[in-house]
């Protein structure tokens, strides 16, 4: 029978084009909206490295002391929120002391890349400074290559890492490990290429949440003798006298350096937060703090919580496009009555030769379902279309957000039928109510 | 096939109690032909409705072919209504985006017969009313006349024990009408047993026996019975 309803609604939807486009439109408008802000929402709120995350930690410590944060806003328990990059002299502490199974000091810099081909003109890169940990850590892909070692770290060896984007660009897309790569007034070995990785959000730096990522991946160690131009978000105490020289910027409490551990049993995240507590508190005793530790280490869903990546606005506009969606059904609603009490004379009919109460709200339940499925395409291209919208709107960042991947496909289509049968519900049982003997009367 | 005991249907209000029918009895016998006839607003009509299952009644009996079928629920009326009664309208009821097949084929969709039994039972009630030629037409590309003989081959095709007829020749012209009884009247020496209802007198004279309601109740329930051969020669 199911074919047999099926076909019955493909009848009815040909029988009323007009109110059947005008209802597949307010639902198709009302999953457009809908889904548009849903995709951005889950693309803000969805884990950038769903295998790694839950063994990855960042710390915090608070070398500016109580009263210091200048942003006067307090954590959801109520504690002072502080800085949540370090300063140059503990991240290298941290990273001396090795407690962690892997980890990773970082940050971004600025550097100029002149290809040894004379046709290509010199170009500015985005390049971050690290320790060999980072690509394990994360799970970075590789194309060519491999990532530098420990030693290389130790050695402050000149070996870069270059993403497959401007291994294209600069190398025609060759294996171009071995090769050299002048950056800034360096040369560079090439020891690795990347594939594709785009981790979204960028939550190793937040800073930037949606940038691409880097093009150079350089040994920090290495960036650091270079004296490589720092070109992240950095904030120093109020009362921090000011930078002499590069050497004064790494002796400063000025904070400019992303950390990240990876911790993979729930021992070793309390040993390494017992840890935290006691290097602070040993930065106290040497007189460099002058206030009980104060140190935090969050996971990856609370370090994307902490820096709100899922914008308030976001949030809002969700809720107003589910409500918009809510108005939409109403008049899908309304429509359906319309249709369906349209028809009362031959859903009499049908009921005077043996179709149930039951085998008529099946059949409008599957016209609606129907109607829905039809909708939701309507709403998948115009979701689609509201998404390139963004993109034209947030040419940068946010544009990067901007794609529908097939469980959203799946997602909006799927909306559009249950909804489409939910706004159905009520003119299916009002079809469903008319006594059929009115219609032997009234004709 | 159809009997009713002192059945009653009453329609109320806050404030008003309206008997359509009051104790109304009547009986029926397999292969009846029976003409219900009576003054508009005589209950002609809501005695069809509640022999058709398509209406509750509000007392008495009401027994279909041996089964009584009070306080059966609406699915168990409904597969009644699909097995033992066919229904032709005044208004010949047919669905206008259905082809003259598809109509024919709604109750035995709902019967749960397979394809192939369906089809064999189109195509033979579509020959019976002489049809089948126009099996691909429209509703809207037949002739009233022709509407009537589908909406009859759609009565006919699930095999029902008892055809109710609703003023089958009220919406035809006098030719038309006569194609349409000499149907009714051969379907009926075939073995159907017919109750129809009608405000015509020729076409009542047509039947076995009349059955007379005034205000909701048989007042000829005893008139004599009439052969249908003399009914022929008085139309």
């Amino acid at each position: 029978m199911f074919n047999y309803y099926l076909r019955l609604a493909l009848r009815s939807l040909r029988r009323n084009v007009v109110l059947t486009a005008l209802t597949i439109a307010a639902i198709g408008v009302g999953i457009g909206a809908s889904m548009t802000m849903v995709t951005i929402f889950r693309a803000e709120a969805s884990d950038p490295i769903p295998q790694e995350s839950a063994q990855l930690y960042t710390p915090q410590i608070d070398n500016y002391g109580p009263g210091e944060n200048d942003s006067g806003l307090a954590e959801p328990d109520g504690r002072e929120r502080f800085q949540d990059q370090l300063a140059y002299v503990d991240a290298m502490g941290l990273m001396n002391a090795h407690a962690a199974e892997r980890q990773a000091a970082m940050f971004p810099a600025d550097l100029a890349v002149t290809p040894a081909d004379p046709r290509l003109l010199p170009f500015l890169v985005q390049a971050r400074a690290t320790f060999a940990d980072f690509f394990p850590m994360f799970a970075v892909p590789f194309r060519y290559g491999a990532a530098w070692s420990t030693a290389d770290d130790t050695a402050h060896a000149d070996v870069v890492v270059i993403t497959r984007r401007l291994n294209d660009k600069v190398f025609g897309g060759v294996n171009s490990v071995g090769r050299t790569l002048h950056l800034d007034d360096h040369d560079y070995r090439v020891i690795g290429v990347l594939d594709r990785w785009e981790p979204i959000p960028r939550f190793y730096d937040l800073n930037q949440p949606y940038g691409l990522s880097e093009d150079v991946f350089v040994p920090l160690t290495r960036a650091i003798e270079d004296h490589m131009t720092i070109s992240g978000h950095q904030d120093c105490p109020d009362d921090s006298p000011p930078l002499t020289g590069y050497d004064g910027q790494l002796q400063s409490e000025c904070v400019w350096l992303q950390f990240w551990v990876e911790l993979p049993t729930a021992a070793s995240v309390a040993k390494y937060r017992a840890f935290l507590n006691d290097y602070a508190a040993e930065q106290r005793r040497s007189g460099r703090f002058h206030w009980p530790p104060r140190t935090r280490l969050r996971n990856m869903s609370e370090w994307l919580d902490y820096h709100h990546v899922v914008e308030n606005d976001v949030k809002m506009l969700v809720l107003v496009s589910f409500s918009f969606l809510l108005v939409c059904l109403l008049n899908a609603m309304g429509l359906m009555l319309a249709k369906i009490m349209g028809r009362t004379a031959d859903i009499n009919v049908r009921r005077a030769l043996g179709a149930s109460r039951t085998a008529v709200f099946i059949q409008c339940l599957i016209e609606a379902g129907v109607i829905g499925l039809a909708g939701g395409l309507v709403g998948l291209a115009l979701t689609s279309l509201g998404l390139r919208g963004l993109v034209l709107l947030f040419s940068g960042d946010a544009g990067r957000l901007a794609h529908l991947d097939l469980a959203e496909v799946g997602c909006a289509v799927a909306l559009g039928v249950i909804a489409a049968m939910a706004a159905g519900l009520y003119p299916t049982w009002r079809a469903t109510q008319v006594q059929p003997a009115w219609q032997l009367k009234t004709q | 096939m159809l009997k009713m005991t002192h059945l009653s249907k009453a329609y109320r209000t806050e404030v008003v109690e309206t008997y359509a029918l009051r104790d109304f009895s009547i009986h029926v016998r397999e292969g009846e032909f029976v003409a219900v006839t009576g003054p508009s607003g005589s209950g002609k009509t809501t005695f069809l409705t509640i022999a058709g299952l398509l209406e509750e009644f509000s007392g008495g009996e009401y027994q279909l072919d041996g089964a009584n079928v009070r306080g059966l629920n609406d699915n168990q009326r409904s597969r009644l209504r699909n097995e033992k009664i066919g229904f032709v309208f005044q208004a010949f009821n047919l669905i206008s985006d259905l082809n003259v097949q598809d109509n024919v084929d709604v109750p035995l969709r709902y019967r749960g017969f397979n394809a192939a039994e369906r089809r064999r039972r189109i195509q033979q009630s579509l020959e019976r009313v002489g049809l089948s030629a126009r099996a691909r037409h429209y509703p809207a590309e037949l002739s009233g006349g022709q509407q009537q003989r589908v909406a009859i081959a759609r009565a006919l095709a699930g095999s029902p024990r008892l055809l109710l007829a609703d003023e089958p020749t009220g919406n035809l012209d006098t030719q038309m009408a006569r194609g349409v009884m000499d149907l009714i009247e051969e379907l009926h020496r075939d073995g159907a047993t017919i109750v129809m209802v009608t405000h015509d007198p020729e076409l009542a004279v047509r039947a076995q026996r009349e059955v007379h309601i005034v205000d909701g109740q048989v007042v000829d329930l005893m008139a004599a019975p009439r052969l249908v051969a003399g009914a022929e020669t008085q139309s």
